[in-house]
């Protein structure tokens, strides 16, 4: 540990994830077997927060409920129906061998851990391989209408990373299907009484007693009032942050703001660096854009990605002046399957992310702004016919169709890669607790499961395994030593400063009447992270991402415009609150990004790769969760880790040529 | 091919649920057709906040038409004047240079506005609090392959949970009326042997919320399922009235 000292104050001190001793398959058995309980009558005198209803947090919330707890759900749109899960299209994996082609817990478990780049805890990612056959029974029983075949069981697709058909789907509308029914089990139980629902709420901040979490300050976001709220244990699902980059394929509202709360009160934030940018999102079209859609990875099964092979051709193109389709065959480069013959293109996402920035920016690039490459299905429509091709993609078709007001069965598609998912987020340990005792994290908001780098299907899978299965148990290890603490008051001295730290911020952010809009400097910070902190990075450029992100967060604390009150709907303000942690959340990206000499999963070091230009991985110096410790505003934070030890799986390098 | 146009925007406007509102008049110039309707909006607010006033308040958040957030009433229709899509999903190429495009927020009774273009859907939380599930708790629940259901059932089953609860069918009906949206979960249900038993029951109780909340009655307009952004049938609505009846008889 001698190359980053300079830059990064490490720590020593160890970090322990509890994880139950015995051999893997039987390490959730045992614990279970042996943690504390809760009983019925104590678990109505306990509170539980949790804020979140996606997959997380409305399958956490409704199953804690129906155990007998008492829980307040808080969410910021108008319904937790609408959490941002709900947008998640291909499906969900789980090791049910339905289909009978030698799938098992132990396959799935390996997959993950692979598919994460070695960079994951086995542990933990063994009694999720092992708890994701009971989530499709759960939501089966639920009335999730899954996809079925003609005799009646359910049907799988194969996805990414896999040599298995495990992913279970309903139409390309999976997310949605699966949150209403934790919507469901969680309305079932706001009727009876059990969930107190705050929809239309944002926490802005943990409130922690003797180093305990006991509440959030919340603000209600019609009426503008800061409000506070008691509980024994507070669960955060918020999900992920890769709004940083201003366009991702993330919903508006999408945030880091619940994670950074986290970590300033204590939460360390893990390997904030790994995100995944996906190769297959319709490209931007111009100024105005203000998020980007997803185009199902499946397309690239029958679609062949190119650019033109002149420059002269690519300036054509984008002057409006020459058409995709009058460029000749030879004339266009194939260009993953001229550098990667064995996969074509099929590559993983993040390769196929990295070939395509390379292109656009060596000039090949197309559509209107030079950053697309072209998907083109004209070969598969001659060997196919058109009528398949329409059955296998007619829904994505027509979406592109709809936003881009192309015909993709007659000219190429255009696509770009975006930023979709953050692997980082708030370290949790076996039990999903942070780092702040009674204090948990479930689903993309925390970092547990998918390494550097996560499998299609999977999020959802961890979502609801967290929510269902794992928490639900987990905390009550924590409530059955919190049975004798009483109902606390808001009145308390922390609540009250709590809400005075929101409160000076808010005040300090409207007084500031400067002259830019808190799009316009999101804007600004998304330009830095997608080209020095995205897909690929080195010393010299996350250097200056640094220097330009403590350029932005000064222009943001100076110079930012917000109308309206504070006791009022103001969706300005809510914005600017959101973007002020984006900035913190960049920086520790990028700082993660610098310490990391090494390349992983979906962290791209350019000085680390083979000669090949796959990503190069250093076990020895790296084999470790990154762990930053808050250490004060404008103080640089500190660096622990969690080593991760591989006792059961020996790794191997990632290799996508033969 | 991208065009840019330059429309004349007629905005409604109100401060807050009790406040009255009125049209404002926006003109805006250089717009896109390639830029949706949300990011012309975007864009409108963007110009309104350097002039500092304040911006127009509206609900979205998915921007891909699955979450059911947006909820524009434009030109007359919900969702605007193109069919099969949600706000988020409208384009600008779909209106003319010059054009005025006259915005409101859904207007039901069971919907008070909150601010501007914004609206309380909370009444369709409450219609699937009253019965909206299948009543069953987390864990065990038989294995996933234990009961077949036919392909088409769980087909037809899917094409009512669809719905995405935008609350377009409500704000279209003359009557308020919500019986597309209850129709469409009370027959996904009862479609699927796990939501049958419940059924009949189910459709009582959510049946009798919606009343309860202020939505009107349906007179079969048809309405709903014009401007359905996700083409929930009206068929959904009969087998809704089956389940009712049954659940009539039994009492
Ligand atoms: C377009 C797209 C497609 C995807 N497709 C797939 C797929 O096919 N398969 C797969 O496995 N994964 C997929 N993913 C990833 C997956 O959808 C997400 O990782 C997962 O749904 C996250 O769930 P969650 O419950 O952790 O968080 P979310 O669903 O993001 O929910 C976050 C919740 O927290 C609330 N919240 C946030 N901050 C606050 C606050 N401060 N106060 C109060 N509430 C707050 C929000 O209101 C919301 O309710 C996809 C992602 C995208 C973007
Ligand atoms: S039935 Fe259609 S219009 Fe009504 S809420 Fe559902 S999706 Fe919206
Ligand atoms: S914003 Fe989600 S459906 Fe329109």
């Amino acid at each position: 540990m001698a190359k980053n000292e300079e830059s990064t104050v490490v720590e020593a001190s160890k970090i322990d994830a509890r994880i139950p001793a015995g051999p893997l398959a039987e390490k959730w058995s045992n614990y279970k077997a042996h943690q504390k309980l809760v009983n019925p009558s104590n678990k109505r005198r306990l509170d539980v927060i949790v804020v979140g209803t996606g997959l997380a947090g409305a399958s956490a919330a409704a199953s804690m409920a129906e155990m007998g707890f008492n829980v307040k759900s808080f969410c910021i749109q108008d319904s937790p129906r609408r959490a941002h899960s709900i947008a998640a299209q291909g499906g969900i994996n789980a090791a049910k061998n339905y289909q009978n082609d030698g799938d098992s817990v132990y396959r799935l478990f390996y997959d993950t851990i692979k598919g994460g780049d070695y960079r994951a805890r086995e542990a933990n990612v063994y009694r999720l391989a092992e708890v994701s056959s009971g989530i499709i029974d759960q939501c089966v029983a639920q009335g999730v209408p899954f996809a079925r075949e003609y005799g009646g069981l359910l049907d799988n697709r194969s996805f990414g990373g896999a040599q298995v058909s495990r992913t279970f789907y309903a139409k390309g509308q999976t997310g949605q299907q699966l949150l209403l029914g934790a919507y469901s089990a969680l309305s079932r139980q706001v009727g009876k009484g059990a969930v107190k629902l705050y929809s239309r709420y944002e926490m802005l901040d943990v409130v922690v007693i003797d180093g305990r979490a006991r509440g959030i300050i919340a603000r209600n976001l019609v009426s503008g009032k800061i409000e506070r709220f008691f509980a024994h244990a507070v669960v955060v699902g918020s999900g992920g942050y890769g709004n940083a980059f201003f366009l991702s394929t993330n919903a508006m509202t999408s945030n880091a703001s619940a994670a950074i709360q986290m970590y300033k009160k204590g939460a360390y934030f893990a390997n904030p660096a790994y995100a995944q940018i996906h190769p297959t999102c319709v490209p931007v079209h111009g100024e105005s854009q203000s998020k980007l859609t997803l185009m199902s990875e499946s397309l690239r099964n029958d679609g062949r990605i190119w650019t033109p092979k002149r420059k002269e051709d690519a300036e054509a193109i984008r002057a409006g002046k020459l058409k995709a389709a009058d460029l000749k065959e030879e004339d266009r480069d194939y260009y993953l399957e001229r550098r990667y013959p064995a996969f074509g293109n099929l590559v993983p996402r993040d390769v196929a992310s990295r070939a395509a920035k390379e292109r656009c920016d060596a000039g090949f690039g197309v559509g209107n702004t030079g950053l697309a490459v072209y998907l083109d299905f004209s070969a598969a429509i001659e060997r196919l016919g058109e009528d398949l091709v329409r059955a296998r993609y007619g829904n994505l078709f027509q979406m592109y169709e709809k936003i881009v007001d192309e015909n993709p069965y007659k000219t190429p598609m255009m696509i770009y890669p975006a930023i979709h998912y953050t692997m980082g987020g708030i370290w949790v340990d076996y039990e999903l607790q942070t780092s702040v005792k009674g204090l948990f994290c479930i689903g993309e908001a925390n970092f547990s499961d998918h390494g550097a780098n996560r499998l299609g299907a999977s999020a959802l899978m961890q979502g609801l395994a967290d929510g269902y299965f794992v928490l639900p148990y987990t905390i009550q290890n924590y409530l059955a030593d919190q049975i004798q603490v009483p109902r606390m008051s808001t009145e308390l001295p922390e609540f009250e400063q709590a809400e005075k730290d929101v409160n000076d911020k808010i005040k300090k952010l409207l007084s500031i009447q400067g002259k830019k809009s808190v799009d316009s400097l999101h804007r600004e910070l998304g330009l830095i992270m997608w080209d020095f902190v995205g897909m690929g990075r080195n010393k010299a450029g996350l250097e200056i991402a640094l220097e330009k992100i403590k350029e932005v967060r000064k222009e943001f604390w100076s110079n930012v415009y917000i109308p309206g009150k504070q006791d009022d709907m103001n969706n300005e303000l809510e914005k600017a609150l959101r973007v002020a942690d984006f900035i913190e959340i960049g920086d520790l990206m990028a700082r993660d990004a610098l310490q990391r000499e090494e390349s992983c999963g979906g962290h791209f070091r350019e000085e680390y790769q083979t000669p090949e230009g796959e990503a190069l991985r250093n076990d020895e110096e790296f084999s470790f969760a990154s762990c930053w410790k808050f250490n004060g505003d404008g103080v640089d934070p500190i660096l622990l880790k969690e080593a991760l030890d591989y006792e059961f799986i020996h790794r191997q390098q990632r290799n996508y040529k033969a | 091919m991208e065009k840019i146009i330059n429309v004349t925007l007629k905005v409604w406007r109100q401060a807050g649920p009790k406040a009255s509102g009125k049209f404002e008049t926006y003109k805006l110039d250089n717009v896109s057709t390639d830029s949706s309707f949300l990011e012309m909006m975007d864009v409108l607010n963007e110009k309104l906040i350097g002039e500092r006033k304040e911006p127009i308040a509206f609900d979205h958040d998915c921007r891909e038409g699955i979450c059911g957030m947006c909820s524009m009433f434009i030109n007359g229709h919900p969702h605007g004047p193109d069919g099969e899509i949600t706000t988020c999903q409208l384009h600008m190429r779909a209106f003319k240079d010059g054009e005025t495009i006259t915005i409101e927020p859904w207007r039901s009774a069971a919907f008070p506005v909150i601010k501007d273009l914004m609206v309380s859907r909370g009444a369709f939380d409450e219609i699937i609090q009253a019965g909206g599930f299948v009543s069953v708790n987390t864990g065990g629940v038989p294995d996933g392959n234990a009961i077949a259901i036919g392909k088409d059932i769980a087909d037809e089953a899917m094409d009512a949970a669809t719905c995405i609860g935008c609350g377009a069918c409500a704000a279209a009906c003359k009557n308020g009326s919500a019986m597309l949206f209850v129709a469409a979960k009370v027959s996904q249900l009862a479609l699927l042997p796990q939501g049958k038993v419940e059924a009949a029951h189910r459709a009582k109780v959510m049946v009798a919320k919606m009343d309860e909340l202020g939505f009107g009655n349906c007179t079969n307009t048809g309405a709903c399922e014009a401007e359905c952004p996700k083409n929930v049938s009206i068929s959904h609505i009969a087998r809704l009235n089956r389940e009712f009846l049954s659940a009539k008889f039994r009492d």
